[in-house]
């Protein structure tokens, strides 16, 4: 359990880039108005590849949560393409606890849009495609406002204030699935197929959007991309954590006085951004756990959360992920048997099917896993949870199956006595064909 | 079935894509629309209009959870009740609008005014509970907001 620090560190200084706190900014008037659009007429001055290059050297990694550095991905493309190029950008943020795309769409959408542009720009896309979760009505119609404000002053389109360049940016409503979040389900999502993953390789760069050269970024990592070519790959590469460097949108959720989407450099304790940003947990209670980057990241216990910092190498060695830095915060009184069992049943509900170890598997987690809700755990449902966990782990043609085994196999690993008081006192051996069936 | 205006939208939406398959979503989402629900009339009817085969149609329909085959009440109240919600009384909601609406989760009110779903995140975890109507989200709910919302919609 971690309890209120006597001394919490103070929280680094910073002024957003990302969403900075400009009254009306999503307005194309303000936007440009404090320097937006500059970088990309800075960019038409640039080579493609010098501006890839200004990215890799920035260091900049991306928000969706693989962390996979955005410079090398844009590399990948093919420079000489007889077939059209594409980007996609991924708005489909359905990881539960995330919310911070939604910010980047209701405050500053024009940065995504810019970002949008130098992006196509450096991989040599006419089109992108911004797919948007289907719930999110009514950030898709402010979206497409800032889109149509901006074609209409030929900051997107043919031509693009006479630089010879052409780009086209259309947004596409997804209709409610999970899955569409990860890139190739997202494509085949846009090609008016359901929401499947594909197999990889080949990957998007060389087959992607209808067979063709495809790059695919989240929101906020396209909307750090103006501030890399305004402000400096050198500039970008030194805020935060040097490996992981730059701004990050951190959401809080769950048990915090001030829970909400926080700007801030990487490399920040968790326990300043629970005690200092979020402004502590209600009725000072202690916290007993975290997740701390969307439900597929490992479960941190309260109690090892010191020292603990919002960057790739510092989550990883704690044993869990950045992910989409969705952190939910679980005060002393959590049921954490409730907990796991509802989100064993949101990726049974969204697995595609595709797979047997994850369509079967998540089903069977869920099963179990009701029973402990109901105290009717038996001596080997833990393990027979963490055999079907490793099972579906690795197993799978796209991450959805390893999102669902994590959890499940950090919260045996790290609460495993939640689990051994939900034993059933006489509960007798059964077979495994027995639990099975 | 779909209106001149939409018809000329999906013109307009055919310079976007490559395919005319790419339209399957967006049309699918003028129906729903127009018609309230997605019929397998109309799923027919996509398919003649962009000649994609009937089957197709039909299974990106049941595979998108916000795709309704059969008409929905004219409040349609989804909750949702993932993590975060959970964390912050999302349970006491849904118990309070059933008790309100006298309907389950999953079920529609016998006038037709009320259907009350469970939903999976909506990207409202730093002010949940909520449930959303339509394209309308409510948020940090208690049960006495919930209260004045239904007044408002009776």
């Amino acid at each position: 359990m971690l309890q209120k620090p006597v001394n919490a560190k103070e929280v680094t200084t910073w002024e957003p880039v990302i969403i900075p706190d400009i009254p009306d900014l999503h307005k194309i008037d303000i936007y440009q108005a404090h320097g937006g659009y500059k970088a990309l007429q800075k960019v038409f001055g640039m080579k493609p590849d010098d501006v890839i290059e200004e990215v890799k050297k920035s260091g900049l990694r991306g928000r969706g949560g693989a962390c996979f550095p955005t410079g090398l991905k844009w590399s990948f493309m093919p420079k000489q393409s007889a077939k059209p190029k594409y980007l996609c950008v991924n708005g489909d943020e359905s990881e539960p606890g995330t919310f911070k795309d939604r910010a980047i769409f209701e405050f500053n959408p024009h940065q995504l849009i810019e970002g949008t542009l130098i992006t196509c720009y450096a991989i040599g896309a006419q089109t992108a495609y911004i797919y948007i979760r289907g719930e999110y009505g009514k950030w898709i119609r402010m979206m497409q406002k800032a889109v149509d404000d901006a074609y209409a002053r030929n900051l997107v389109g043919e031509n693009i204030l006479g630089s010879g360049f052409t780009i086209n940016i259309y947004i596409h409503k997804g209709a409610g699935a999970y899955i569409c979040g990860e890139e190739s389900a997202l494509m085949n999502s846009i090609e008016g197929e359901r929401g499947y993953p594909r197999v990889k390789p080949p990957f998007p760069a060389q087959y992607g959007l209808w067979g063709c050269p495809t790059t695919i970024n989240n929101v906020e990592t396209i909307t750090n991309v103006p501030v890399i070519i305004s402000r400096g790959a050198e500039w970008y590469s030194k805020v935060g954590a040097a490996k992981h460097p730059g701004p990050i949108l951190v959401g809080v959720s769950g048990h915090v006085n001030q829970p909400g989407v926080y700007e801030m450099p990487t490399g920040e304790p968790l326990v300043n951004i629970i005690y200092k940003y979020a402004g502590g947990v209600p009725g000072n209670k202690g916290v007993k756990a975290v997740i701390p980057g969307g439900s597929s990241t490992m479960i941190l216990r309260g109690d090892q959360l010191e020292g603990v910092r919002m960057d790739a190498d510092s989550m990883k060695a704690a044993g869990s992920a950045v992910g989409t830095a969705g952190m939910i915060v679980m005060d002393e009184d959590t049921d954490l048997i409730e907990v796991i069992t509802r989100i064993a049943k949101f990726y049974y509900h969204e697995s595609c099917g595709q797979c047997t170890p994850c369509r079967e598997g998540t089903g069977w987690l869920w099963k179990v896993l009701k029973r402990f809700e109901q105290n009717e755990g038996r001596q080997e449902d833990i393990d027979l949870l963490m055999d079907v966990a490793n099972n579906i782990e690795g197993n799978t043609i796209c991450a959805l199956g390893d999102a669902a085994a994590w959890p499940v196999q950090s919260m045996i690993r790290r609460f495993r006595d939640e689990f051994e008081r939900r034993v059933k006192p006489d509960s007798r051996k059964v077979s495994r064909e027995e639990v099975a069936a | 079935m779909l209106s001149e205006t939409n018809l000329k939208k999906v013109e307009e939406l055919k310079k976007r894509y490559p395919t005319t398959q790419a339209l399957v979503l967006p049309v699918l989402w003028m129906v729903q629309e127009e018609h309230g629900y997605i019929s397998q009339d109309s799923m027919k009817y996509v398919a003649g209009l962009l000649n994609v085969p009937y089957g197709h149609i039909l299974g990106v329909v049941t595979f998108y959870t916000m795709y309704h085959t059969k008409p929905v009440g004219k409040h349609h109240i989804e909750v949702c009740t993932n993590v975060s919600c959970l964390l912050r009384g999302s349970g006491k909601i849904v118990r309070h609008l059933e008790n309100r609406l006298g309907i389950k989760l999953g079920e529609t009110s016998k006038d037709g005014k009320w259907t009350l779903s469970e939903v999976e995140c909506m990207g409202s975890c730093g002010t949940a509970p909520m449930f959303a109507i339509g394209e309308e989200y409510y948020e940090n709910l208690s049960p006495e907001k919930v209260d004045k919302i239904l007044e408002a919609l009776r």
